[in-house]
């Protein structure tokens, strides 16, 4: 490739870069010599379809919940009581009933994933922008089973009193699996909060027998294997609709409906891990790091242009380019960006600076020894090539570790670690382009020619 | 400039030996203040409208008859942390909120609640073990694998050791004086400076690997001198920048990762240090045992 070329190829990615980096929208207003524009340059989103590949970009930079602010819940499933063989469908049964909870919420972009690390099984939730997270928590971690259940010896019934447990009692067969559908609602005679439910078409014949069978005996109802009542059944049900009473206040009998709605959880879960941050701290953050970022930037290319001169004027172009290119790729890939991730942003910074450090006292060194300016300018470039190589394959080798592309059990597979990686990796490998290919264009072409 | 810098190794081996000293005795004299990272457990930060100090909330949790917290601490402006085991939820710490409310006249808001199982700390913690160990098994390979010798490859790793003492220990010292954690970003900033520490050390080795092929016969001492000579205003400079950057985060980064960028600032210091003046001379001593060695044998 021409010099010319390259530089032409440089510009362009740069102004291709650039066209991600900015806003969305951005106003242009114009007065010159009689010419008046006004207008709004919209970017639009990419669509592409093709079958079920799907690929969709809004250009948004994605931010963690450390700088966006929200919860992220680790819960742990018990699987002890599980049989081998419905494990994974169990599992999977159990993230779709959260995911159908989270969005009772109304969360948008919350992720729920599962994840395994030895024997245990993990579900991962991230709820942006949630603020009141001890309700989230505990209606995701409900298991909410409700079971119809009927006496062990009906003639106990006849004994008012006598406390209902798992022991005197037998499943009936009816569970909340039945249901097709619950809502609060009021009782029509006492006004008591209540829940009203209509089972499924294959559950209104269940019903229908077990309410026959049991007329003038209590049908207890169990959650979470704690009763919460027991209504003498007067008539048989066969219409499929029932409803609740167990002296619930409104809240409750919503939370219980949409519980009900989403389904029971197959397997029980614990909360092992809470991280909740104010959309406010994260806020600060993201400002702090900015303007500590731009402080130390300018630092940088000041140092670099007092000593290196015209040679560092370049290093830090490329340097700029080497900013503009990263975020266009953190909105391109995307990447979620949290504080680890800026701080290994910024630390990829310092190294993209290293590999022009490294090329310029070559390039002095050359000089001392008598060779013309051009050559030694190449010989410089040629010569640092061996310790910019070995000296940042070192470092991806821990980029690679940190980061476990492979997903390995033994090593991190989530959090903060992987955040940071993933920056300072994609950094090095940019820096390795900006560095060396964008600077050494720069410098054939803008460079001392005269000699 | 070409001067004899291996000619002052007892200096360096001084140097270095005070700044080991001091962080062993650091790390096993007081030991590291971990996070709940490692330990399980609960931090709440409370943000209020006006400052408020450790003392005020000790003396409003007393008069409220609150269970009393692990520690108070001061983690960001008006804002106060404090450390619970896991039995803690979010529940009691809004009812906490509230008692102290009652008790300073100030209504504080939940900022920041993280909660860490028992269980997933001890994973934390062994995952990082393993993290270090495999880091440092591949820098090992790979450096002894370009330089076609294992004296580099386990100087290299050496230098990489005293780095990471000499930043384990300043944190030891760090927690023992200013009540600084040890948590996860910690190990995070450790691991990127395994990774720089080798990344200077290789720079330097690359000048001997040069010279060496350049001026066969040479003896490795002159070639060390030389290296380091030509290496040493690159090193200065390109740790200044990165120097530049972290201390502008240091300063104006927030306080979430303040002590986050300290580790990499102290290492960025100590890893420019120990490649021309622990790595080298290692080699150097290695190559002249080597030598003498032989000579006995004979």
């Amino acid at each position: 490739m021409l010099p010319v070329k390259k530089l032409a190829f440089i510009f362009f990615i740069t102004f291709l870069s650039l066209l991600f980096v900015l806003p969305a929208s951005y106003p242009i207003k114009l007065d010159f010599l009689g010419v008046r524009v006004d207008s709004t340059l919209v970017r639009q989103p990419i669509l592409f379809r093709n079958g079920d590949f799907v690929f969709i970009r809004d250009f948004e930079l994605k931010l963690g919940l450390d700088l966006a602010g929200g919860s992220h819940l680790t819960f742990e499933a018990d699987v002890s009581k599980l049989p081998q063989e419905d494990l994974v469908s169990a599992l999977d049964g159990t993230r779709r009933a959260i995911e159908r909870r989270v969005n009772i919420f109304g969360v948008s972009e919350a992720t729920v994933q599962t994840s395994k690390v030895g024997q245990s099984h993990r579900i991962l939730i991230e709820l942006p922008g949630v603020k009141d997270t001890q309700s989230a928590v505990d209606l995701i971690g409900r298991t909410a089973q409700l079971d119809f259940r009927e006496l062990v010896n009906p003639d106990e019934a006849t004994v008012s009193g006598t406390p209902l447990t798992l022991a005197n009692t037998k499943p009936t067969g009816f569970t909340g699996a039945d249901f097709k559908r619950a809502r609060p609602g009021f009782s029509s005679t006492t006004s008591e909060p209540i829940i009203e439910f209509e089972t499924k078409d294959e559950g209104k014949k269940k019903f229908g027998d077990i309410t026959s069978r049991l007329v003038g005996k209590p049908l207890a109802i169990f959650l979470d294997e704690n009763p919460i009542s027991a209504p003498i059944v007067n008539t048989p049900i066969t219409e499929g609709v029932g409803q609740i009473n167990g002296s619930f206040t409104t809240s409750q009998t919503k939370t219980l409906s949409s519980l009900l709605n989403s389904g029971a959880l197959p397997i029980p879960v614990t909360l092992i891990e809470q991280r909740t941050i104010e959309a406010s701290l994260g806020k600060e953050s993201v400002q702090a790091s900015v303007v500590a970022g731009v402080v130390g930037l300018t630092m940088v290319v000041l140092f670099m242009v007092l000593y290196y001169g015209k040679l560092g004027f370049l290093a830090s172009t490329a340097l700029v380019i080497y900013g503009i290119l990263s975020l266009a790729l953190y909105k391109l890939i995307p990447i979620v960006l949290t504080l680890p991730g800026i701080a290994g942003f910024i630390l990829s910074v310092g190294m993209a600076v290293d590999s022009n450090i490294l090329i310029f006292e070559r390039m002095k060194e050359e000089l001392r020894a008598g060779k013309r300016w051009q050559d030694a300018m190449e010989a410089g470039f040629g010569r640092a090539w061996d310790s910019i190589r070995d000296a940042n394959i070192a470092t991806l080798v821990t980029v690679f570790i940190l980061f476990n592309p492979l997903n390995l059990e033994f090593l991190h597979t989530s959090g903060p670690v992987r955040g940071f990686a993933l920056t300072l990796g994609l950094g090095i490998a940019l820096s390795l382009f900006t560095g060396v290919f964008v600077t050494r264009t720069l410098l054939r072409t803008f460079g001392r020619r005269k000699e | 400039m070409n001067l004899n810098w291996m000619k002052l190794r007892p200096l360096y081996l001084l140097i270095s030996g005070v700044a080991l000293s001091l962080s062993f005795y650091s790390i096993f004299v007081w030991g590291f203040r971990y996070s709940i990272d490692f330990t399980g457990g609960v931090t709440v930060d409370y943000r209020f409208p006006s400052q408020q100090s450790t003392e005020a909330i000790k003396t409003a949790l007393g008069i409220n008859m609150e269970e009393a917290p692990k520690s108070i601490t001061q983690s960001a402006e008006r804002t106060i942390q404090l450390k619970y085991g896991p039995e803690f939820n979010q529940e009691k710490a809004g009812k906490l909120g509230a008692s102290l409310s009652q008790a300073l006249g100030e209504n504080p808001e939940i900022v920041r609640f993280e909660s860490v199982g028992p269980a997933l700390s001890q994973e934390i913690l062994r995952k990082t073990y393993v993290a270090v160990a495999i880091a440092s098994l591949g820098i090992l390979l790979w450096v002894t694998y370009q330089f076609k010798s294992l004296k580099f490859g386990v100087s290299a790793i050496l230098a990489m050791i005293h780095d990471s003492v000499v930043l384990l220990g300043t944190f030891a010292a760090l927690g023992h004086y200013m009540g600084v954690e040890v948590d996860i970003l910690f190990v995070t900033a450790m691991l990127t400076i395994l990774s720089f520490s080798v990344h200077d050390t290789i720079v330097v080795y690359d000048r001997v690997r040069e010279s060496m092929r350049k001026h066969p016969g040479v003896p490795l001492y002159d070639l060390a001198n030389k290296a380091v000579s030509e290496t040493l205003v690159r090193s200065v400079n390109n740790s200044l920048t990165i120097i530049f950057m972290l201390f502008a985060l240091f300063i104006m980064g927030g306080t979430t990762i303040k002590w986050f960028v300290a580790a990499l600032l102290i290492g960025t210091i100590s890893g420019t240090y120990s490649s021309p003046f622990v790595a080298v001379p290692l080699l150097v001593t290695w190559e002249e045992l080597e030598k003498w060695w032989r000579g006995k044998k004979r």
